[in-house]
């Protein structure tokens, strides 16, 4: 199972669909779904690796979707220079909030409120600032040329965030394996163990929250393109802080392919639900919110890990069977 | 005497207004085995926080190999080779103990392969070979206890201290792993261990320092220290020594 | 340069909406003092509670003031369930899990509210919401007022149910000492769903305080909640008087803040303040260092 081949089985096959499917609804849905699971990614590193969990990771998601706007629309940019900027841009608040926060030493609640708090100062400041058009928000011209980072068929968009989540993957995986990887589990285990084992807590916490930035960001950055819209609502909003949380908790914090099976399965249920109610608002949150407490209370490792909690479950059960018997 | 590897000066810690610690002075000598005893509360724990960059010290110096190395934080103790074990065992309780000993294994060892090659040696030496498969959650006392030694272990350090490792053991389970500790110092590991078990520092130590409220009260060879009189009285409480000496 | 006549009433007005916050804050602070999580879903519940005051007034016809007596048992009870039979068994008792279904909780009850009244902004009309006391050289309106006082007599309850009463023994005592007092028998479950019921007890008090002159829609209570985290970092986490001393200064810091920079900036200083507070002094202002 621990190699390459399984990503490369997964995004190959997710990456014939757009040559089987042509409805533009299924292709968006599977877009943004994509999208979220990027974002979730980026937590996933932070979270579910580091056990440190951010109830506000739209600071990433927002700085990346901005810094791709603004760049372009009020300098000047290329769409791509400014699309990487977006992802260097996540990086360095990830330095700064990350360097402010591992400093002071905070942990568990009180790392997921300043977390919270960062995400807020952001949203009230973008809606206010004139560089980000305040209220009204930042809109991309429409320029359906390559060079501008837009394309004319959704399938393009698609191959482009399925080529992000794809590196996303590879680095996990990398991270996963590394000796960097190791050190940040023992700190989500256990952060004294792992300082007397010669652990810098505060650097690898710091180093995740570095890549976890960038990769979450990547997600805004996308959005900026896709949707050529952002606004404060959108950028800092709650929704996102919550849906980078959601998916990989769902689908299963701390492995490789729990963001992505969660956002699939997330945005799925959350889509049947509006199309069961007709388009009714806050279902589908409702039934996340839901999800989320049943995946804490009852699958603690995810729908990804449900498999091995069953096969455990099993054993034990046939284990007590044959000693009584 | 050996050189000494450890050299504590005059530390102090106070908890608010508790003196944890009072100007304390040791000294582990290279390649032996030190110990500290002391009735419980003495300070002893607290002096291994000290040593191994947990807490700083209000008052006084640390001095490992040569440097100054008051007030540095744990990693970077452990990257000059002071290792700890926890009195109340610390496993990455999530984690296979082989990836527990390998959390140790890679401040040595960069590589992903090397790492896992040493923690399964550190697991043969301790005794673990058999379980480096089982979460460290899963494990027996006697287990943990073992787990925290090779985890340390793993950091390949010069200094290892050790905080009641064979407490909760039952006397097999100690008869066990004191060759384990003795093999240790004979490949070079300098160890400076807290124990209540008199038989084990008997057995194993070369060097006894006891502590009792926060301070040195005695120092000797085992044999010394176990018929001091002050240190009977630390125990056991005043006028046991005299007692003890009346009786036949 | 500002003159007294401005500033005198925009402080009595910061003092009087820092009072709310103080019982939301109180809430939140209670909760953690015992169980030791952020409830995530405090807002949530605020907002809740909010519409229940609206309802009880538009359907039943019971003055905001009257359906406390209605509202704050009510939920008294379903904070108790919420804690007993949601968060404590979802949770295994770890405390990333609680914050993640307080964090669940939050996002089911919010949107079930949307769901169910949609976005719209509802108010109430009661004949005192514009009566005023007339100082000579301000004006306090009434509903503030009110507000202010029935802050303090909720503080007084609690404290008399914290001192006196058994279960405030027991809370008190798992608060301190929570092995311990397991070990003398104390039911650990039943008192974390006391308190949790104690703490959403507070916020619906808060939501019957705030109808007369607030608005509600399904994302009302974020406001106060956000503003609740600060108080409850600013007095210390767990800290009863922290968080009414930490309620009455954000309040007149809001106050003050608006007044010099605008509505929205205004809370920005606030955040800043908390950010401030949570890197250097986690503990807050009031706490003892760790
Ligand atoms: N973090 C702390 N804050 C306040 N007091 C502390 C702290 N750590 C230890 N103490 C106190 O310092 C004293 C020494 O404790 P320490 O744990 O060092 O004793 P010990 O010799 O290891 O005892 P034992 O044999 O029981 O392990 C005790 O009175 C203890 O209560
Ligand atoms: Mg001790």
């Amino acid at each position: 199972m621990r190699s390459f081949v399984p990503i490369a089985i997964v995004v190959a096959a997710l990456a014939v669909v757009p040559l089987l499917v042509h409805s533009n609804v299924v292709l968006n849905f599977l877009v943004v779904a994509l999208m979220i699971a990027l974002a979730g990614q980026g937590w996933n590193i932070l979270g579910g690796y580091g056990g440190q969990y951010s109830f506000g990771h739209a600071i990433f998601f927002g700085t990346g979707a901005y810094v791709t706007a603004i760049l372009q629309v009020k300098f000047g940019v290329n769409a791509w220079l400014a699309f990487g900027t977006g992802i260097a841009a996540g990086a360095v608040v990830g330095v700064v909030v990350g360097w402010l926060a591992f400093r002071a030493g905070l942990r568990g609640s009180y790392f997921a409120l300043v977390t919270l708090a960062f995400a807020e100062v952001l949203r009230i400041l973008a809606s206010v600032t004139p560089i980000t058009g305040a209220g009204v928000g930042t809109l991309l011209k429409l320029d359906l040329r390559f060079a501008a980072l837009q394309f004319e068929s959704r399938a393009v968009f698609y191959w482009l965030i399925l080529a992000l989540v794809a590196v996303a993957l590879i680095v996990t995986y990398a991270v996963e394996r590394s000796r960097f990887g190791a050190w940040l589990t023992a700190v989500r285990e256990n952060e004294d163990a792992a300082r007397a084992l010669g652990v810098d807590a505060v650097a690898v916490k710091l180093g995740a929250m570095v890549i976890s930035g960038a990769i979450t960001a990547a997600a805004g950055c996308f959005y900026s393109q896709y949707f050529l819209f952002v606004d404060s609502h959108i950028a800092y909003g709650a929704w996102i802080s919550v849906e980078a949380l959601l998916t990989p908790i769902i689908g299963g914090a701390g492995t490789i392919f729990g963001p992505l099976v969660g956002a699939l399965v997330v945005k799925a249920l959350g889509e049947g639900a509006l199309l069961v109610t007709g388009q009714a608002p806050g279902l589908d949150l409702v039934v996340f919110g839901i999800v989320l407490i049943a995946v804490v209370g009852l699958a603690p490792r995810g729908l990804v890990g449900l498999r091995a909690q069953l096969a455990a479950r099993w054993r034990r059960a046939r284990a007590g069977e044959a000693s009584r018997g | 005497m050996a050189e000494a590897l450890l050299t504590v000066e005059g530390v102090s810690r106070r908890f608010g207004g508790l003196l944890a610690v009072g100007a304390v002075s040791l000294i582990a000598a290279e390649g032996r085995i030190t110990a500290l005893i002391g009735p419980n509360g003495a300070g002893k724990t607290t002096m291994f926080a000290l040593i191994s960059g947990f807490l700083k010290p209000s008052d006084g110096s640390v001095r490992f190999g040569g440097d100054n190395v008051t007030g540095e934080p744990a990693h970077r103790l452990a990257r000059r080779g002071i290792a700890r074990t926890f009195q109340i065992v610390q496993p990455f309780a999530g984690l296979t103990v082989r990836e527990n000993i390998r959390v140790g294994a890679h401040l040595r060892h960069a590589g992903r392969a090397a790492a896992l090659a040493a923690a399964e040696a550190v697991a043969r030496e301790v005794g673990l070979a058999g379980l480096l498969d089982a979460p460290a959650d899963s494990l027996t006392v006697a287990g943990r206890k073992r787990l925290e030694l090779a985890k340390a272990l793993a950091t390949e350090p010069k200094l290892l201290l050790l905080d009641e490792v064979l407490a909760g053991l039952n006397p097999s389970e100690i008869r066990d792993i004191i060759p384990v500790i003795r093999g240790l110092r004979d490949r070079g590991i300098t160890i400076l261990m807290i124990e209540h078990v008199m038989q084990a520092v008997m057995s194993l130590a070369e060097h006894v320092y006891v502590l009792a409220e926060g301070r040195i009260i005695a120092t000797g060879t085992p044999a010394e220290v176990a018929c001091d009189p002050v240190v009977i009285e630390a125990y056991l409480g005043h006028g046991a020594a005299k007692r003890l000496a009346r009786a036949p | 340069m500002l003159s007294p006549v401005i500033l005198i009433p925009a402080l009595l007005n910061g003092l009087l909406t820092g009072a709310v916050y103080a019982l939301v804050a109180l809430g939140l602070t209670l909760i953690y003092g015992v169980l030791h999580i952020i409830n995530f879903a405090h807002g949530a519940l605020l907002t809740a509670a909010m519409f229940a005051a609206y309802f009880a007034f538009q359907v039943l016809g019971i003055d905001p003031y009257l359906s406390i007596f209605l509202i704050a048992p009510l939920f008294f009870a379903i904070g108790y369930a919420l804690q007993r039979f949601v968060i404590g068994p979802a949770s295994h008792g770890e405390d990333r899990n609680m914050l993640l279904v307080t964090l669940g909780l939050a996002v089911v009850i919010e949107n079930a509210l949307l769901f169910g009244f949609r976005a719209d902004t509802r108010t109430i009309d009661v004949p005192y919401a514009f009566q005023s006391i007339d100082l000579g050289f301000t004006y306090l309106a009434v509903p503030r007022l009110v507000g202010f006082v029935a802050v303090f007599a909720v503080a007084v309850v609690l404290w008399l149910i914290m001192t006196l009463t058994d279960i405030g023994r027991a809370i008190r005592a798992v608060a301190k000492e929570k092995l311990g007092a397991q070990l003398a028998g104390i039911d650990v479950a039943h008192v974390y769903a006391v308190t949790f019921g104690l703490g959403t007890a507070c916020v619906a008090v808060a939501a019957c305080l705030l109808m007369p002159t607030y608005y509600v829609n399904p994302g009302a209570g974020n406001a106060f909640v956000l503003v609740a985290f600060t108080i409850v970092v600013l007095g210390g986490m767990g800290s009863v008087p922290g968080a009414v001393v930490g309620g009455l200064v954000i309040g007149v810091v809001e106050s003050l803040s608006s007044l010099f920079l605008g509505d929205s900036l205004g809370q920005v200083g606030i955040f800043l303040i908390f950010i401030a507070v949570l890197l250097v002094r986690p503990q807050g202002l009031f706490g003892a260092k760790a």
